[in-house]
């Protein structure tokens, strides 16, 4: 095994035990061993709220990490992340469309939810995509601004359906769209682990080929990479993370881009390790996220978009200051 | 009994959009061991024609062969070990170093799960030392000049231990010491290991003596093919790029070409 991938795992485990096990202790009420023995209602607390919350920051971080990461290679741009290029704008347009059309079905168990929310992402990757790319040559500056404008689109058609919506579900759009990882229980979180974790492995099988088209496409078509089949899997494998995320905790801004960039900072470019590196890092990121915003007021909560999108932005601009490091932006 | 050429292409037809081919009808062979130019006007189907002969690209009709076995049913991985393709130097998106881009090469001999050992390393270093890039290894692309980072594509390739190179415009970024050393080193490899090259070139004056023949194309068809001193003459260029005004002289047993 690769010594640094070995060292990115002997950091990364670690920093994600340590935030999940501050966050499970942190909140409006410390829990702490004695507590949960003696007293009903903290181990009611724990078990209901604070441990599936956590569980829930953990999933969304990585989900939207791991398919920031494989967008970026795939686009071989660094700025791209489900957020800019409007795959979460066009999974929250399914979403809020299933919402207001009170969707509560499942189809087998997958909440009618996921599947418009999957929907609204693939339409929004093919879309950019074929927007994008001219002849052989995939356009950077097209690509985010494609994004960017259908991310707009969408925002504007979820505030539409919520002005059309009767109060009730315009309420629970609002309640959705500004992102929150509340959850009671752990039946939504099955029930989300049963599509994420196959899409998982699958995104991180294809570390390698994703490694290869980041460097060149022509190249990595030379190498063994079957790059159509690549690119098909790789849309509909982050469109199906991205939706079924974005459906339960809307759109969280951010998460997709700064932290593959800071796994690419600590560790290299190889993607077989930023791929994986980001799953672990995005996870502890949305938890201490979402710890923080739960704590920092003592008032209020605060929406965990809100936190992501206050570190991210200037991180983002950072980034884009320091560009210098890449070449296509 | 005549040998089976290493790439052979038979009427091999191709298009981006139906209405406009590309590649109309091209046939050629390169023999094993040989260095061929692929020359010809802007458009004429150069690139193109090197892409679906790395098997990039598919062809719409007609036959390529590698080997003598069609190059469609060779499995990718296979194909990798024998053929290196080096697209046109483009910038690259991350900052990867350059060592990490040459082990890229060694990817058709890794098991799909493992990392490259030492040993692929190895070779690496040894692909940047064969171009004399052994000082760039550490070196972000993103910071190469457009010839360094054509030298480590082709240190890429190098690593994949082919046994037939083809290149798009190698010395379109290179400086005249460096477009002398890269025909050095593909002369140098021929001789030492039997590598095949075929060069996608726009620079007429490198194909005397160093190429063993050239192709020349016209609107996506093979319009001239022979020896250097065949085809690097005025009426036949005069022909290939449309040009009256091409002049061709010989000089220090090389020749010379250009427009007036």
């Amino acid at each position: 095994m690769n010594a640094r991938f070995l060292r990115a795992l002997a950091i990364l485990l670690p920093i994600l035990a340590i935030s999940a096990a501050l966050a499970i202790w942190m909140g409006s009420r410390r829990m702490d061993l004695e507590a949960l023995r003696s007293d009903p209602i903290a181990r009611m607390l724990f078990f209901r709220l604070r441990l599936p919350r956590v569980a829930m920051a953990a999933l969304i971080g990585s989900s939207l990490a791991v398919t920031g990461a494989a967008l970026q290679a795939l686009f071989r741009n660094p700025l791209a992340d489900p957020f800019t290029l409007g795959v979460s704008g066009g999974g929250a347009l399914g979403a809020s469309i299933a919402i207001a059309l009170g969707w509560g079905a499942r189809v087998s168990g997958i909440p009618l939810l996921f599947i418009a929310s999957f929907a609204g992402a693939m339409a929004a990757v093919v879309l950019v995509h074929q927007v994008a790319r001219s002849g052989a040559i995939l356009l950077p500056g097209a690509l985010l601004l494609s994004g960017v404008v259908l991310n707009l689109v969408a925002s504007a058609a979820v505030l539409t359906i919520q002005y059309l919506a009767d109060p009730a579900r315009a309420l629970q759009i609002v309640r959705w769209m500004i992102g929150s990882l509340d959850v009671v229980g752990f039946d939504m979180i099955v029930r989300m682990l049963v599509v994420l974790v196959p899409a998982w492995i699958a995104l991180l099988l294809f570390s390698r080929s994703l490694h290869l088209l980041a460097i060149d496409e022509d190249t990595a078509a030379t190498l063994g990479v079957n790059v159509r089949r690549c690119e098909i899997a790789v849309h509909v494998l982050c469109s199906l993370i991205v939706g079924v995320t974005v459906a339960v905790g809307g759109a969280i801004g951010f998460v997709g881009l700064i932290v593959p960039h800071a796994v690419r900072l600590l560790f290299g470019e190889d993607l077989r390790i930023v791929l994986p590196g980001s799953f672990l890092l995005g996870a502890a990121f949305l938890i201490s996220a979402d710890a923080l915003a739960r704590t920092v007021l003592t008032s209020a909560e605060l929406p965990v978009g809100a936190v992501t999108a206050l570190l991210g932005g200037p991180a983002f601009l950072w980034l884009l200051r320091r560009r210098q490091r890449y070449s296509v932006l | 009994m005549r040998q089976t050429p290493l790439v052979e292409l038979r009427e091999v037809r191709f298009a981006y959009t139906p209405k406009a081919p590309v590649v109309c009808g091209a046939s050629l062979e390169v023999p094993h061991g040989a260095m061929c130019a692929i020359i010809g006007a802007n458009g004429s189907g150069k690139s193109t024609l090197i892409r679906l002969m790395a098997g990039v690209l598919r062809p719409a009709s007609g036959e390529i062969r590698l080997d003598g076995s069609e190059l469609g049913s060779i499995p990718p991985r296979v194909l990798a070990k024998r053929i290196a393709y080096v697209p046109q130097a483009s910038r690259m998106a991350f900052p990867f170093t350059a060592l990490e881009v040459v082990l890229t090469g060694r990817t058709p001999h890794t098991p799909r799960f493992r990392f490259e050992n030492e040993r692929d390393c190895e070779k690496a270093r040894e692909a940047l030392a064969t171009v004399d890039a052994l000082h760039l290894a550490q070196r972000r692309v993103t910071e190469l000049s457009g010839g360094e980072l054509q030298i480590v594509a082709l240190a890429r390739a190098l690593a994949q231990e082919p046994v037939c190179l083809l290149l798009d415009e190698p010395s379109a970024a290179l400086d005249l010491k460096h477009r002398a050393a890269l025909l050095r080193t593909l002369a140098r490899l021929r001789e030492e290991r039997g590598l095949s090259a075929v060069v996608v070139t726009h620079d007429l004056n490198l194909v005397d003596p160093v190429f063993d023949s050239v192709f020349a194309l016209r609107c996506g068809r093979v319009g001239a093919a022979g020896t250097p001193a065949e085809i690097l003459q005025r009426d036949v260029l005069a022909m290939v790029y449309d040009d009256s005004h091409v002049r061709t002289c010989r000089l220090e047993g090389r020749t010379m070409v250009w427009s007036e």
